[in-house]
């Protein structure tokens, strides 16, 4: 479980073990710069596109490398500097890879009223991970702290892989999120 | 990806009332029915678009004439008033023809507000009404509805509603006849604080860095991409559906002179009910808090109420019978932002509040002023100090002239944020910041709130 690695997309099959030029492994799939083109055309100014096209890289590749955001600006017809530019304002858009399962505790003033320290506790414990330090060796899981979710009034609250959202997570709740995970019921990130 | 939310959601909306002449329920029509949010539903139930219907008989500048009747301030926090907001925008000439934009502005960030995000999920369609009778007001030519990026999960239910929209002919070309075309686009953001300033969120939303832009011009006369352009909170345009069927008067006879209208509050921390409570401005912090929310969940006592957002100078004691409208919070030293109370009770350390709130302003601050970046960043190492055992003798002045120097000094109000709890916990608990600089840790019989990770992770 290499998840996420950039997909090697090649056109002669590779011997096992061996991998593209880096130059060459990251390369959007035509489905996907035809559908930033499109959304682009949506907007008065193609440089619009540069959100939901980051957006595009980052769940084809897991996470937004140089090379991603290059074919991103490639894709866009921008200049390289401001798509890196947009990336790396934004924390959203992950620089580097996340785990399988990527959770997202978040730990500002109202979910930390209602114990969000011992939950983000308990998602360390229980997956291994450390806070906001990349997956865990297996690439299963990633655990990061953020600020709020617009969840105050229920929570404390965790995202799994910015889709799933789930309130009021106690620990029972969370042993829950965790099995759905690791039996495959929760979508992937990326997915 | 993002998946339409199956769950039940266990949040309180509703109280004994609530629906009645005296707490009319015009914005959370139907939250917490995970259903309510079709088209059908809207129109059966709701009333649904009769205020725009209203609306595409009556001329633009008329529309805009009973939206300032109703003289409803802008729900985002800073209490703008949206009619005369809406009047700034440029007018077609015979020589010049403009290219108008509505953006609505759905970056729902601020801690302790959660407000918007239940009118998207249950009840999508007034927003989009209200985009469409603003949009008729001012004529523009596309919607834009910016969400945060953390709203992914709601997107998809969203993008329906605009789809249903579509299909019924209320967006489009040739609305219902009047032959103006309008659409609704959906942007989302990618987790930046700072993109709920409007200027800031024009920039995201034309793809660049979510950089607040120097005022003058104001995004009425150059806005997204260039045109004249109009931002208005998810709230208030929601509430412009209500205000066009009811007709703007009558909307102002709700709440109090010069603070009109509903508005949703959202209650969270140490209360037994938190959730999001509807009510007429100008009602105390108290009715909402201990009659509404059901008061303290652990059985202490109340120590202090932040009644707007995170960014609102906290409140003790002596001003919980405060009228939750934008004046009177105002006049008693903080501010009705965004109607997001945080509630904590006697055991919160306030300087871990107060770190914890400055940690965020820190994490979020865009870069841009010095005073910000490295203002935010100072307070946040000198309470970071001061809650591990390390603060030194001089610290609590030192971090008590700082919001001085960051106040009024940059382009937005991100740095004026991060200085409100600081500048109030400091003036109001004084002494449990003196008790961490001379004992080194909390004052006892609190209980700790941030993660053990804290420690040295810096």
């Amino acid at each position: 479980m290499n998840h996420p690695l950039p997909p090697e997309t090649s056109p002669v099959p590779l011997a096992p073990g061996e991998r593209l030029p880096k130059a060459k492994r990251e390369k959007l799939s035509p489905e996907s710069i035809a559908k930033i083109k499109e959304i682009a055309a949506k907007f008065p100014d193609r440089l619009a596109g540069t959100l939901p096209a980051l957006y595009i890289a980052q769940r084809e590749f897991g996470f937004l490398s140089l090379g991603a955001m290059k074919e991103v600006a490639a894709a866009l017809d921008v200049p390289e500097g401001h798509v890196f530019g947009v990336a790396t304002f934004y924390t959203m858009f992950r620089k580097s890879p996340v785990g399988r399962y990527h959770f997202e505790v978040c730990t500002n003033l109202s979910c930390a009223l209602n114990g969000a320290a011992e939950l983000l506790q308990k998602v360390v414990e229980k997956t291994g991970a450390r806070v906001g330090e990349g997956p865990t060796a297996d690439g299963m899981w990633s655990v990061e702290e953020v600020e709020c979710l617009a969840s105050c009034g229920s929570g404390p609250c965790i995202q799994v892989n910015h889709g799933v959202f789930d309130e009021f997570v106690d620990e029972a709740k969370l042993e829950a999120i965790i099995d759905a995970c690791r039996r495959g019921e929760t979508a992937a990130w990326g997915e | 990806m993002a998946a339409i939310r199956t769950k039940p959601d266990h949040q309180s909306y509703t109280f004994p009332g609530f629906g009645s002449d005296r707490f009319p329920n015009l914005m959370l029509r139907g939250a917490g029915d995970l259903h309510n949010w079709h088209l059908k539903t809207y129109q059966e139930r709701w009333e649904g678009y009769e205020g725009m219907r209203k609306a595409l008989k009556m001329e633009p500048s008329a529309v805009i004439a009973e939206v300032k009747a109703s003289d409803i301030r802008g729900r985002g926090g800073a209490g703008f008033r949206a009619g005369l907001k809406w009047s700034f925008m440029p007018k077609d000439t015979p020589e010049k023809k403009f290219t108008r934009y509505l953006v609505c502005n759905g970056d729902e960030g601020e801690p302790g507000t959660f407000k918007d995000r239940a009118i998207l999920e249950y009840n999508p369609h007034q927003l989009i009404e209200g985009m469409i009778i603003g949009g008729w007001a001012m004529q523009c030519r596309t919607g834009f509805i910016y969400l945060r990026g953390e709203f992914a999960w709601l997107i998809d239910k969203l993008e329906a509603a605009i789809q249903e929209a579509r299909d019924a002919g209320y967006l489009g070309k040739d609305i219902l006849g009047t032959g103006w075309d309008f659409d609704i686009l959906t942007y989302r953001g990618a987790g930046a604080y700072i993109c709920g300033e409007e200027t800031a969120l024009l920039n995201s939303l034309e793809g660049r860095r979510g950089e607040p832009r120097v005022k003058p011009p104001f995004p009425a006369s150059v806005g997204a991409f260039g045109q004249p352009t109009t931002v208005n909170n998810v709230e208030t345009l929601a509430a412009v559906a209500p205000i066009l069927r009811m007709g703007g008067n009558e909307y102002a006879k709700l709440g109090t002179p010069g603070n009109t209208g509903t508005r949703i509050y959202g209650v969270s921390g140490h209360v037994k009910r938190p959730g999001l409570y509807e009510l007429p401005l100008g009602l105390p912090l108290e009715f909402l808090m201990n009659d509404l929310a059901g008061g303290s969940s652990t059985g202490a006592k109340i120590k202090g109420v932040i009644p707007g957002g995170s960014s609102a100078p906290i409140f003790t004691e002596k001003d919980f019978d405060c009228p939750l409208d934008f004046d009177t919070v105002r006049a008693r030293g903080s501010m009705a932002g965004s109607g997001g109370l945080i509630v904590m009770d006697e055991r919160t350390c306030m300087v871990q509040a107060c770190l914890r709130l400055v940690k965020f302003y820190a994490h979020e601050s865009c870069g841009q002023c010095t005073p910000c970046r490295e203002g935010c960043n100072w307070m946040e190492m000198i309470l970071h100090r001061m809650e591990h055992g390390q603060g030194r003798p001089g610290d609590l002045d030192l971090l008590a002239s700082l919001p001085p120097r960051i106040n009024m000094r940059t382009l937005c109000p991100l740095g004026d944020a991060a200085c409100g709890p600081v500048e109030s916990m400091i003036a109001k608990f004084r002494d449990e910041f003196e008790y961490h600089l001379t004992h080194k840790t909390c004052v006892p019989g609190t209980r700790s709130i941030l993660p053990a990770a804290h420690a040295g992770a810096h």
